[in-house]
């Protein structure tokens, strides 16, 4: 074996048995620096004969590059361990808790609800008008055809503030109001608060929400209705929903309808398997509103403004909002929405 | 309303089951409220008795052991208990296993040492009667083991059904059964006040007695028969369970006929005792203010002058179409009845039977409005059962106070008017065909509406609403509305108001909906000497009755509920009107406002912070201070584009060095900002800083530019310069935001403060602001020479308000 070839091997090993970075420094020096045995080899490689400058030169050169890998190679082994010993150092315990996140806030389920109930019944071409919860009897009662000694114009049925201004008993009042200011057409749903004098317990509170539909144009039927709150039903409560429309009555719609929904919670078969369904008390049926073609009166205080009942007809609803949002979240206790339990407000409108 | 199947059945049988016929009813429009099972629980185990035998009990005095034949091939032996039980009797006997009304099983029984094996019914015992004297006796004829419900209506369902306040009929079974009828087509069987009872003698009613009307506007009509030879005694047992069935206690005969009459055909009916009719005349007339009278539930009522009352000779004898009076009333004594059939002013009766807090079945028909025909209706079916029930004889002529007689109303109808209002299309036969099983009559001028429906049914579309409620809505096709000219959209202000909301919501707060009303106590803890406040005339409570002038109030009850409930620290909303009284003219409530308003109700927008962020493990929460709800406010202005500031202005409600007015750059006021003053968090039982604010969302709506218009900031670069300001302590940063604003004109973009030093360097008295400057102009490069000179003239501004530029 040469001087070069026993020198490569002496080196190799020394490389590979070295344990840090400095270490490595050392040897580069040691064997591949100025002074270095390798290096002196290849400057003195003029004074060889002639003939064997090639080969030496070419076995000298060779050792260096090898050499030099060597030194690369082994450089990134300690630099990767080395750097999974300080990451080892690093470590942390990732079960403690995050820092406490942005919280996310949440809208009121009331007002989680109506958006809903407004974004579908946009969709189907209605506007959203909002009207004065502190009211005149004139709209409350009187255009919407209550006769004057219609019970729910008693004070155990309306607050009141003066004889003729009260809080209004429902959405309903918009209904005239927004007649007197538009003409015919009109497709319109009026969303908002709405007060009785009921002292609060599960399924009463003295102030709940409503949202009015009111459609009126000259060709619109019953069947229209039917379709709008078919439309609506399948968005808010589920594809399969079926709708159902029963004879009822409301002092301002004639013919005047109840509308049930399909339970959406047991399919409208009454039964969660052998249990009677909670949601609609095992009829299968939910009523959710309240509904008619707008009765001729109630026109007849418009007529002015084009709302002659020969030429114009429409139907109009009024729901509860809280009373779907019940129904559709399962809250049992209608107190619930208006206590501000963040606890409850947790739960939805995020 | 409570209405007996096997009743309903007598007059209409679709041969369908209870179930379906409520179905069918409540599709028609008369709504199925519940589906009750009354009497026995089984009719297997009730069997018609002959009794053989009645023999001592060995060893008790008060009972007998009876041997009755049961068809079987041994009569049966049982203990009875009744004084009344003898030998040749048919009896109803109930079997050991018998499933009795009250739920429980009859069982073999040894009674004083004797085994008796069932039971001798008495009528209490089969849900039937309420008498418990002695055993029901039946007709003899019966055969001994037949069941016994072949004799007597044991068991029955009852659909009690929802009456809608047009629906007077309905609280009649035979009204019922016509709806039921029109629906099924199933036949109805002739109306049972059709038939008048015969009369007998040669008197006239007017001989025994005379009626009255004193003041027409109160009563339409007063009809009055006389009977002689009156046996009051209990009712039969089929009337009996009817009434029993309906909910009503059976009392003797002649009472029992009014209500039977009355849950026939909704007819009430009142019966007097002729003889105690004082001076045997009876005068209807407006009750004197103050007037009493002692009613059949034996309360003294006290009357004010628009009430009704029925007087005889001497003095009240009732209160119209509400409730009798003791001083006639039927007796067991009784042998001449005066029987009553009026007609009365719904409203009226409505009002006097709400001012005196007494609802009767009687009112509650009358205040629905009956039609006049309808009393002569009641007196034929009464008549009948007072000669066949009572042995009465009927004496000829009714007395017929009947001032102003109302004919039947004709509406009429076309028929394009039915698929035009339907969107369906329904053929005319059948159009005629419902209306006549509805009871309409057909005539030249249109269909002629029964009396039973004359308060509902007076224009087209009443018709259209019972062509349809009985073809069946659920035919109807589904469409939807043409839609010529209607769009669905949220105006520009709905959606920003929506923007708004979800800022807040997505910067963590939670949304609240308080209630619109609050205590006048609520606002003087605010420590407010409000304006006048609107105050409900008849509030829930005090608590509730005043509408609220501001939104703190709610959002304030919240916080306290959310930390009586452990949670302490809360960020929350609420968007909603408040109320101000307004000048409103008031308008009588048959005029129109023509749009007017009764009330201001701005919409405000509130937040109220106890904890602006939470502290975890390695971080402390972020409290709720003045800063923390103002960049909460910035947010939420920056998302409506409205440039506003803060101007230090104390409340009553805040803390007086950490309160401002919210102004926008135009100086209109949108609401206030500032940490709560300590002794309103105390009155709310909160501690620690408390934060809100609240703005007029209608103003920052107006305010809140449209769509914003593009700036080049991409064309020429801007300079960036820190700056850091010294100025004495009492400079606010608005004066210094203001001078260098000044200094900087028009090449200068953007100005931000970011930092606040107060130490040596700067000085006792002293503070140093940092800002960050932005120059920029649109339509070219800065050069050195046009930033230094800004900055001059900036330094020369702040020299104006004793600040200097820091090295």
């Amino acid at each position: 074996m040469s001087d070069l070839q026993q020198l490569r091997a002496e080196a190799e090993a020394a490389i590979g048995a070295a344990g840090s970075a400095a270490e490595l420094e050392e040897l580069r020096v040691r064997y591949l620096g100025r002074k270095s045995e390798l290096t002196r080899a290849l400057r003195s490689i003029g004074e060889l004969p002639p003939e064997q400058r090639g080969p030496v030169g070419k076995e000298a050169n060779e050792v260096r590059r090898a050499l030099e890998e060597l030194l690369r190679e082994r450089g990134g082994e300690l630099e990767a361990s080395e750097l999974d010993r300080r990451l080892a150092q690093d470590r942390i315990d990732v079960t403690l808790p995050g820092d406490p996140p942005l919280p996310v806030g949440h809208l009121h389920l009331v007002s989680q609800i109506r958006r809903q109930m407004e974004d579908i019944f946009i969709g189907l071409g209605f506007s959203v008008l909002e009207g004065p919860e502190v009211e005149y009897g004139y709209y409350n009662f009187t255009s919407l055809n209550h006769p004057p000694d219609h019970p729910a114009r008693q004070p155990q049925d309306t607050f009141y503030f003066r004889d003729s201004i009260l809080l209004r008993t429902h959405t309903s009042p918009m209904q005239v109001r927004a007649m007197e200011a538009q003409e015919p057409p009109i497709y319109i749903v009026v969303p908002g608060r709405t007060y009785r004098p009921d002292t609060p317990d599960a399924t009463h509170v003295p102030m709940f929400h409503q949202l009015e539909g009111l459609a009126v144009d000259e060709d619109i039927t019953l069947a229209d209705l039917q379709g709008v709150l078919l439309a609506f039903a399948r968005q808010m409560f589920g594809e399969e929903t079926e709708v159902r429309l029963r004879p009822g009555y409301f002092p301002f719609t004639e013919p005047s309808v109840e509308v049930d929904v399909s339970c959406f919670r047991c399919g409208g078969t009454g039964y969660l398997g052998a249990e009677r369904c909670p949601t609609c008390k095992g009829e299968g049926w939910i009523e959710i509103l309240g509904s008619g073609m707008v009765d001729p009166n109630v026109l007849g205080y418009v007529i002015d403004n084009g709302y002659d009942p020969e030429r114009v007809q429409g139907f109009a609803w009024g729901m509860g909002i809280e009373r779907i949002a019940m129904l559709v979240h399962e809250v049992p206790d209608l107190r619930l929405l208006f206590e501000n339990d963040v606890r409850v407000l947790e739960q939805f409108g995020a | 309303m409570r209405i007996p199947v096997a009743w309903l059945r007598s007059y209409c049988d679709p041969a369908l089951p209870a179930e379906d016929i409520a179905d069918r009813l409540t599709m028609a429009g008369l709504k199925l409220e519940r589906l009750h099972r009354t009497g026995v629980g089984d009719i297997a185990g009730f069997l018609t008795g002959r009794v053989l035998r009645v023999d001592r009990h060995p060893s008790a005095d008060r009972l007998t052991v009876c041997s009755v034949d049961i068809g079987g091939p041994e009569p049966q032996t049982i203990v009875c208990g009744a004084p009344n039980v003898a030998p040749g009797q048919t009896v109803a006997v109930a079997l050991p296993g018998a499933l009795m009304p009250d739920g429980t099983v009859l069982g073999e029984a040894t009674l004083r040492g004797v085994r008796s094996s069932g039971m001798i019914l008495a009528e209490d015992e089969v849900g039937i009667g309420e008498d418990h004297a002695g055993i029901m006796v039946l007709a003899d004829g019966a055969r001994p083991g037949a069941p016994l419900s072949e004799h007597l209506p044991i068991a029955d369902e009852v659909i009690e059904i929802e009456i809608t306040p047009n629906r007077p009929d309905a609280m009649g079974v035979y009204g019922v059964a016509r709806d039921l009828r029109a629906a099924t087509a199933a036949p109805l069987a002739e109306d049972p006040t059709a038939a008048d009872a015969e009369p007998r003698g040669t008197d006239s009613a007017e001989d025994h007695a005379a009626v009255e009307i004193a003041d027409p506007d109160i009563c339409l009509r007063f009809t009055a028969r006389v009977f002689e030879g009156v046996k009051v005694g209990p009712s039969p047992l089929w009337l009996k369970q009817r009434l029993m069935a309906v909910g009503q206690r059976p009392i003797s005969n002649v009472v029992d006929i009014t209500n039977y009459v009355m849950l026939t055909c909704s007819q009430p009916l009142h019966a007097f005792d002729l003889g105690e009719v004082r001076g045997s005349r009876i005068v209807v007339r407006k009750a004197a203010e103050g007037e009493t009278m002692t009613t059949l539930d034996d309360v003294e009522r006290t009357f004010t002058s628009e009430m009704a009352l029925v007087c005889d000779a001497e003095g009240p004898s009732g209160i119209a179409g509400i409730m009798g009076g003791q001083i006639s009333e039927v007796s067991e004594k009784t042998t001449r009845v005066l029987m009553e059939a009026a007609t009365w002013v719904g409203p009226n009766i409505m009002r006097t039977s709400r001012a005196l807090g007494l609802r009767t079945e009687a009112s509650a028909r009358f205040e629905k409005q009956l039609h006049p025909d309808l009393a002569m209706a009641g007196q034929r079916l009464a008549a009948r059962l007072m000669v066949d029930l009572c042995g009465a004889r009927m004496v000829p002529g009714t007395i017929d106070a009947y001032p102003a007689p109302k004919g039947l109303r004709t509406v009429s109808l076309r028929h394009e008017r039915i698929t035009r209002l339907l969107g369906e299309e329904i053929a005319p036969e059948e159009v005629r065909a419902i209306l006549l099983r509805l009871g309409f009559g057909e005539s030249a001028d249109g269909w002629v509406v029964p009396p039973w429906r004359d308060s509902d049914v007076q224009r087209e579309a009443d018709l259209i609403e019972e062509v349809a409620r009985i073809h069946g809505l659920d035919k109807l096709p589904t469409t939807l509305p043409s839609r010529r000219r209607a769009v669905g959209r949220l105006t520009p202000r709905q959606w920003l108001r929506r923007r708004l909301e979800d800022a807040l919501r997505d910067r963590g707060l939670d949304e609240c909906v308080s209630y619109s009303f609050t205590s006048p106590q609520a606002i003087e803890r605010l420590r407010l000497e409000y304006q006048p406040l609107l105050r409900i005339d008849n509030p829930l409570s005090e608590e509730l009755s005043v509408m609220r002038p501001l939104l703190l109030p709610g959002l304030l009850d919240a916080a306290r509920h959310n930390a009586a409930h452990g949670r302490a620290g809360v960020a929350l909303f609420e968007s909603a009107h408040v109320y101000l009284p307004a000048d409103a003219p008031d308008v009588p409530d048959d005029v129109s406002p023509r749009g007017s308003k009764p009330a201001d109700e701005p919409e405000h927008l509130a937040a109220l912070v106890t904890q602006a962020a939470p502290g975890g493990w390695r971080t402390a929460p972020r409290a709720a201070d003045f800063h923390a709800l103002k960049g909460l406010l910035e947010a939420v202005l920056g998302v409506a584009r409205v440039d506003w500031r803060a101007e230090p202005l104390p409340r009553p409600f805040l803390h007086p060095g950490r309160a401002a007015d919210v102004l926008a750059g135009d100086g209109a006021e949108l609401g206030w900002i500032g940490e709560l003053h300590p002794l309103v968090t105390r009155a709310w039982e909160l501690d620690g800083p408390v934060a809100a604010f609240e703005v007029d969302f209608g103003v920052v709506a107006e305010l809140a530019p449209a769509a914003a218009v593009y700036r080049d900031v991409t064309t020429f670069p801007g300079v960036l310069q820190d700056i850091a300001v010294v100025v004495p302590e009492e400079v606010p940063a608005a004066d210094v935001e203001a001078a260098v604003r000044s200094g900087g004109g028009e090449l200068l973009e953007r100005l931000a403060i970011f930092d606040l030093y107060r130490g040596e360097q700067v000085g006792e008295g002293r503070k140093s602001l940092a800002l960050r400057l932005e120059f920029r102009a649109p339509e070219r490069t800065l050069t050195d020479a046009e930033v230094a000179e800004r900055r001059a003239a900036i330094e020369r501004e702040l020299a104006e308000i004793g600040g200097k530029l820091r090295a």
